[in-house]
């Protein structure tokens, strides 16, 4: 029992059907399993189904085919020991960033003075002092990315879904804030599925990183990254090199596919 | 170039008064065009009074207290009336754009009742619930709910899936989701079905007081009408006037109020 991997993602299928047009494979027989603290990085082509798959993990879209367990019981429905960072924010436009990040604290009931004192924190954290009475409208991409990120941490959740969650964000701050999500990860247990599109951030935070086949989404293969965080100089040594680049030559064979897909 | 940074603000000042001043412009020169026409056009007949006999007469309405104790009855019936109809109108609304069965069962109910002219329900009203009060709320209340209950359907309607999937994943329950997300993206949309309604509050108070009341605006100014005391009937249609538009004004702010959060 205990043996279980924490996520077990088990030959699972997930088809669109929009009301209008022809239904659409996203995700074809997809197995992942997620070990307990472990942080498991999600490459491939755009469309192959990275978000699809967060969502089905979500508990956000129904499981048709195949099954999911998270703690060995199958999920059914959202929950809050499962923290989603959505590729497009997904921020409440009608609260501030202050009430944003308090939301989840507010559903768990947490009294008001420790609220607040969390929430500021977080604020600080991703360096929104100053914004947090803005509403997001009021804000730039990143810094709506950031107020995103900071609301999901705030909650403190055991498995953290992060969907391109550094995706808008320039150079310098994406350096701070995978810093800062590596030494949160250190300090609290979390297990992370981390989407993204850059080979280097993936095998630098990742233990593991999946790639995925060009839609209809598969696991193509799992490469195992486990190098040193700590080390200030990982970027340069020829392992790490060699793993970014070995990636990538995967990454983009799908992503040629997924070219030549759409234009048949 | 002290004086010049100071006078700055002034000027602009001024020409916000002059802007504003422009803009009324053509109700000043109605009022003066009313005065002329009444004065030497009318002069013989008390059909169309003076607008300086309107005023006296107004003045005269309010010393007495009529026009206060007819007004507060009248705002009392909109207000209620207005207030049931947002209220419930928007949970309708909501609920139907949310859960289906309640859709099935009233989309049909709406779509017919909806391009129905309310004021024929002026008589319906008046047999079910007699000469008061009551039968103008009800009134109002069917006559303004469906602007709100299809305002409130067609923004919730267009509630981000995502949002939905973020409150629920924070440990919203489905109840508290409906409140704390559905809702909110409803608002811009009912907002202005709510406007609409407002509108129709003070048509619908007025025609039903003509027809069948004993207090109010609108009976005010029948009677007054009847009497041949034109100057102050027409102080009576003035005042509602002002009040509708006065209403509308101040309902417009509410709404940028309301709605900051967006651009
Ligand atoms: N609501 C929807 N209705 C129909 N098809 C959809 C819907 N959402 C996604 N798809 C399709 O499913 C496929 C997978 O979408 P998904 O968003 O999971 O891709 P992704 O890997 O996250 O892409 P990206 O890297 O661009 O974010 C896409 O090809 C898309 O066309
Ligand atoms: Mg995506």
């Amino acid at each position: 029992m205990s043996g279980q991997p924490q996520i077990v993602i088990d030959k699972v299928c997930h088809t669109y059907r929009p009301p209008r047009g022809k239904p659409v494979l996203a995700l074809d027989d997809v197995s992942l399993s997620v070990g307990t603290r472990e942080f498991l990085a999600l490459l491939g082509p755009s469309g192959c189904g990275k978000s699809t798959l967060l969502y089905l993990i979500g508990g956000f879209l129904p499981i048709e085919r195949g099954t999911i367990s998270v703690e060995s019981k199958p999920v059914t429905a959202p929950g809050p020991d499962r923290g989603i960072v959505f590729q497009h924010f997904a921020l409440f436009p009608w609260k501030t960033v202050r009430a944003n990040i308090a939301y989840g604290l507010e559903r768990q009931g947490m009294p008001r003075e420790q609220r607040e004192a969390r929430v500021q924190s977080l604020i600080e954290m991703v360096g929104l002092r100053g914004f947090e009475d803005s509403f997001p409208s009021q804000l730039s991409g990143g810094m709506k990315q950031r107020a995103a990120i900071a609301r999901t941490l705030a909650f403190d959740p055991s498995i953290l879904l992060m969907d391109e969650p550094f995706g808008a964000l320039d150079a310098q701050t994406r350096h701070l804030m995978q810093s800062e999500l590596l030494s949160i990860w250190q300090r609290t247990p979390k297990t992370v599925i981390f989407v993204t599109h850059d080979v280097q951030e993936a095998v630098y935070l990742a233990d593991r990183v999946a790639v995925m086949s060009a839609r209809p989404g598969r696991i193509k293969t799992i490469v195992d990254t486990k190098f040193d965080k700590n080390d200030k100089n990982i970027f340069k040594t020829k392992q790490f090199v060699d793993q970014v680049d070995a990636i990538w030559d995967l990454v983009r064979d799908e992503a040629i596919k997924a070219q030549g897909g759409r234009e048949s | 170039m002290t004086s010049a940074a100071l006078a700055l603000p002034e000027r602009t000042r001024l020409q916000a008064v002059s802007m504003s001043l422009f803009r009324y412009l053509p109700l000043v020169l109605l009022a003066i065009g009313w005065e002329l026409t009444a004065r030497f056009v009318f002069a013989s007949s008390s059909a169309l009074p003076s607008l300086s006999q309107v005023a006296a007469a107004w003045i005269e309405l309010v010393k007495d207290g009529d026009l206060i104790t007819h007004g507060a009855s009248s705002l009392y019936r909109a207000g209620v009336g207005l207030l049931l109809a947002v209220l419930i109108g928007a949970a309708l609304g909501i609920f139907m754009a949310w859960w289906r069965p309640v859709n099935i069962a009233l989309a049909p109910l709406v779509e017919m009742f909806y391009p129905m002219p309310k004021s024929a329900l002026i008589p319906v009203t008046v047999i079910w619930l007699g000469f008061g009060d009551g039968s103008k709320i009800l009134l109002i209340f069917l006559g303004c709910m469906l602007p709100v209950t299809i305002g409130a359907f067609n923004g919730a309607r267009g509630t981000d899936r995502a949002l939905v999937w973020s409150a629920r994943s924070m440990g919203a329950g489905r109840l508290r989701m409906l409140w704390d997300v559905v809702l909110p993206s409803a608002i811009p949309e009912m907002l202005n079905g709510i406007r609409t309604a407002l509108a129709l509050t003070f048509i619908l108070l007025v025609t039903s007081e003509l027809i069948v009341a004993r207090q109010g605006f609108g009976y005010l100014i029948g009677y007054l009408g009847n009497n041949g005391s034109y100057d102050a009937m027409f102080a009576v249609v003035l005042t509602v006037a002002f009040l509708g538009f006065a209403a509308d004004r101040i309902y417009q702010r509410l709404m940028q109020r309301i709605l900051r959060w967006r651009e």
